[in-house]
């Protein structure tokens, strides 16, 4: 039991943080929003995806990415590319001059599907290509850079330069990939109608269930003597160098299993939104990824949700009444939240928490030999 | 003692500043939670007396200033709409949403505006992209969209009302045009690299080799918000072509003609037509840069006619002395009556008998400041050409106007 508890949540309270938002995003939000809204809370959930990747690499890892939007991208536009051969059959584009590959290959002079799209054929292929292709893509700019101990600003200037990289070159090569438009008019998977209702509900529900599986795996890893080592190498690199490990493999580690969490982020938001476009792979959404995890506390798998809703959620909101000062608006919550919760939301929860865990009397009797251990593990830290 | 009470002191401080900071966070969730959408019998929002539309631009981001003509103009119409009591009896009601110039959020905000709002008409999008990532949203819950921008046609759908030109209506009478007036066999081709210029250059091509017996020298995409045309210029003068023919678009512009002048290039030796610069870019890049050039639109501010003077007029008024007004701000105005039209010829808002009644070729306006324009079965507008010289003042002289033109989005012989 006490395996389950320490490994899998963290500590009690972190078991008590995960039940509390698996039953607000499966239960509660399900409940109480209409479908539409539903369907933006899904969309809000895939950037979490993004974000708790950058806890893990971020706030435990020390190492900043300002380039999560690349990885996020990647699995997007797989995802899409499928869809986009889907929707593209022979039957769909006669009226093109080459009917059978997408239309805007067609606006562009292309006649031909390009080698590499044809592998997006299979759906079974294209499930591996989202998990695969952006971890050896990670796993190449990782050891690139930490094997020649690249890391701090350096490395997150990389990662922002080559999310630019990345952008100017779907946009500019839009005969293969949709240009600035990005993919567009994606309607069936495997010839189930994705933009129905009950799509969308099944995907909301498919989408939460990854995101806790990956909360999950991710408190697995961190509280593993992995984690221990990660948060080692943040506070005191070299020490742990000299302790005999290849720090440059751990963070390579840490790096590509971020990308992976990130790229299944992008394929959920494909095919909940029904379209990509290079706008999720730049610099302003890599960044307003670690905002996300910054907001909701970037110690906290769980805060990085939060963090992500709360943000979106305000953007919506506040767009929706002000139009035309929404922007100051989000100014004012960031400036509020880092000034008053500099730890995040994540800091509340670590302040105000044991007033509600208190009432879980049950849980407490529950795991009451494992107490000492779990709050020898506690992670969720108020260190900086 | 007193550290005690300091100590006290702090802390309660720290909780009320706390339980400031978590103030937003509740106005959010309560916001969320009443977002529930008001219910009405015929699915649409229209009362007894109001009848609610949305319009949809971007008021932040690059493509701000761009798009706020454009939704000034659907204002004006919407307003004036209302003073003359209305439609079916209802006055307008506006929900304005901000696309913030991001294409997703255009998906969104349409989403929004259909199945929450359930507003009977959209006015709104620029760019292709924005209105490609609204489409899917549109067909799927039937709504309906007033486009206002000259895009590059390959396009018609049923929840969608093309209120500027598509490609063959701007392109092939400037190109005409130029080789009947200045004699022109050679072009040289360059645009902004994405879908709008690609194709658009494509259909000039086309229409140069194939009907004008002329020969494209050169052609070229500089990626989108480039400042670099030095070396383009330089291969421009080693071409000497008889006309640039320019699709350049957005920021990238200002750069292109101020590079041009330094250049030496200007109107007294080289012929120069575009396609992407209307009164809205010739406030940025300046008059003075470009006078002497042409612009193939199907508007002109400068354009002499009583329904043009009473709108500038109008709009001025509304919008003050400064604002300038181009093609797309002039196509945009034109949805909210081409809607009207439609609604009342329907005598319903509902969107399948008012596209339906659209599609009967026969709603027309007089009243357009652009002159005279048709609703054509396949959404597009009948409407003129027109080439225009700019001048110092950043204005443009009209010196030449078509025939009306039969939409075409999907032209024979040029894909």
């Amino acid at each position: 039991m006490s395996f389950v508890y320490e490994k899998l949540f963290g500590d009690k309270k972190g078991l008590i943080g995960f039940c509390i938002l698996a039953a607000l995003i499966l239960v509660v939000f399900p409940v109480m929003l209409d479908s539409f809204r539903l369907n933006l809370v899904g969309k809000y959930l895939t950037y979490a995806f993004a974000a708790v990747s950058l806890v893990l690499l971020w706030g435990y890892g020390g190492t900043l990415s300002l380039g999560q939007g690349i990885f996020f991208g990647i699995g997007g536009y797989a995802m899409a590319m499928f869809l986009k051969l889907e929707a593209s059959s022979p039957e769909n584009t006669a009226i093109q001059s080459t009917p059978g590959i997408p239309d805007f290959m067609d606006w562009n002079q292309i006649t031909e599907l390009p080698t590499f799209w044809i592998p997006f054929h299979s759906f079974t292929l294209t499930l591996i290509a989202i998990l695969v292709v952006p971890t050896i893509f990670a796993y190449i700019i990782g050891a690139a850079m930490f094997k020649r101990r690249v890391g701090g600003v350096y490395f997150a200037i990389i990662t922002q330069v080559i999310s630019v990289i990345l952008t100017v070159l779907i946009v500019g090569q839009q005969g293969l990939t949709g240009g600035i438009n990005g993919i567009t008019d994606l309607r069936t998977l495997n010839g189930w109608d994705i933009t129905s209702d009950s799509a969308k509900n099944l995907f909301y529900f498919i989408n939460c269930f990854l995101l806790l599986a990956v909360i999950i795996a991710s408190r697995f890893i961190l509280t593993s003597k992995f984690g221990r080592l990660l948060l080692a190498m943040r506070d005191k690199e070299d020490r742990v160098r000299f302790s005999g490990y290849d720090v440059a493999n751990f963070k390579i580690f840490i790096f590509c299993f971020a990308a992976m969490i990130s790229a299944i982020g992008g394929a959920m938001f494909t095919l909940q939104v029904g379209f990509m476009s290079p706008s999720f792979v730049g610099i302003v959404p890599s960044i307003e990824m670690v905002i996300f995890a910054a907001i909701g506390g970037r110690m906290s798998l769980i805060g990085a949700v939060y963090g992500t809703l709360l943000i979106n959620f305000g953007k919506t909101a506040f767009s929706e009444s002000f139009p035309e000062l929404w922007l100051f608006l989000m100014g004012g919550l960031f400036i509020a939240v880092v000034m008053f919760f500099p730890n995040g939301l994540a800091g509340l929860w670590e302040d105000y928490g044991h007033h509600i865990t208190k009432r879980f009397g049950f849980i407490n009797k529950f795991f009451d030999k494992s107490e000492n251990t779990a709050d020898s593990v506690e992670l969720e830290g108020s260190n900086s | 003692m007193s550290d005690k009470s300091d100590n006290q002191r702090s802390w309660g401080r720290r909780k009320v500043v706390r339980a400031l900071g978590a103030l937003p966070l509740g106005i959010i969730l309560a916001s969320q939670l009443s977002w529930a959408a008001p219910a009405t019998t015929t699915g649409q929002a229209v009362t007894e007396d109001t009848v609610t539309v949305g319009i949809l631009h971007s008021l932040t981001g690059t493509m701000a200033i761009s798009e706020t003509g454009a939704q000034e103009a659907e204002k004006l119409a919407i307003k004036q709409i209302n003073e003359s009591g209305g439609i079916l009896g209802r006055q307008i009601k506006i929900i304005q949403e901000d696309g913030a110039s991001d294409w997703p959020t255009f998906a969104e905000k349409s989403r929004k505006l259909l199945v929450n709002d359930k507003v009977a008409a959209v006015f709104g999008c620029w760019t292709s992209a924005s209105r490609k990532a609204a489409l899917p949203v549109f067909e799927k819950e039937n709504g309906l969209l007033y486009y206002p921008t000259f895009y590059e046609g390959l396009e018609q759908s049923k929840n969608v009302i093309y209120t500027g030109q598509e490609a063959t209506q701007q392109i092939l009478d400037g190109l005409n045009w130029v080789a009947k007036e200045k004699g022109a066999k050679t072009f040289y081709l360059i645009g902004s690299d994405y879908i709008w210029p690609r194709t658009s250059m494509k259909i000039a091509r086309k229409h140069i080799e194939n009907v004008l017996g002329g020969k494209v020298v050169g052609e070229e995409y500089k990626p989108l918000g480039d400042t670099q045309f030095g070396s383009v210029i330089n291969k421009i003068r080693l071409k000497k072509p008889d006309v640039i023919y320019a699709a350049v678009v957005g920021g990238s512009n200002v750069a292109w003609f101020k590079q041009l002048k330094a250049a030496g290039i200007n109107s007294k030796k080289q012929t120069l037509l575009t396609i992407s610069v209307t009164e809205d870019e010739v406030l940025g890049i300046g008059g003075e840069n470009l006078e002497g050039f042409y612009s193939i639109m199907k508007y002109f501010q400068s354009q002499d006619n009583a329904n043009n003077v009473a709108f500038v007029k109008a709009f001025k008024e509304m919008w003050g002395d400064d604002s300038v007004i181009g093609d797309v701000t002039q196509a945009a105005y034109l949805g909210p009556w081409l809607w009207k039209a439609a609604v009342e010829k329907a005598g319903t808002f509902d969107v399948d008998a008012v596209v339906k009644a659209s599609e009967e070729g026969d709603i027309e306006l007089t009243t357009a400041p652009e002159g005279y324009v048709k609703l054509h079965p396949n959404h597009h507008l009948w409407s003129k050409a027109r080439v225009g010289m700019w001048k110092k003042d950043g204005q443009a002289e009209v010196v030449y106007t078509s025939e009306l033109l039969e939409p075409d989005p999907f032209p024979e012989g040029y894909q």
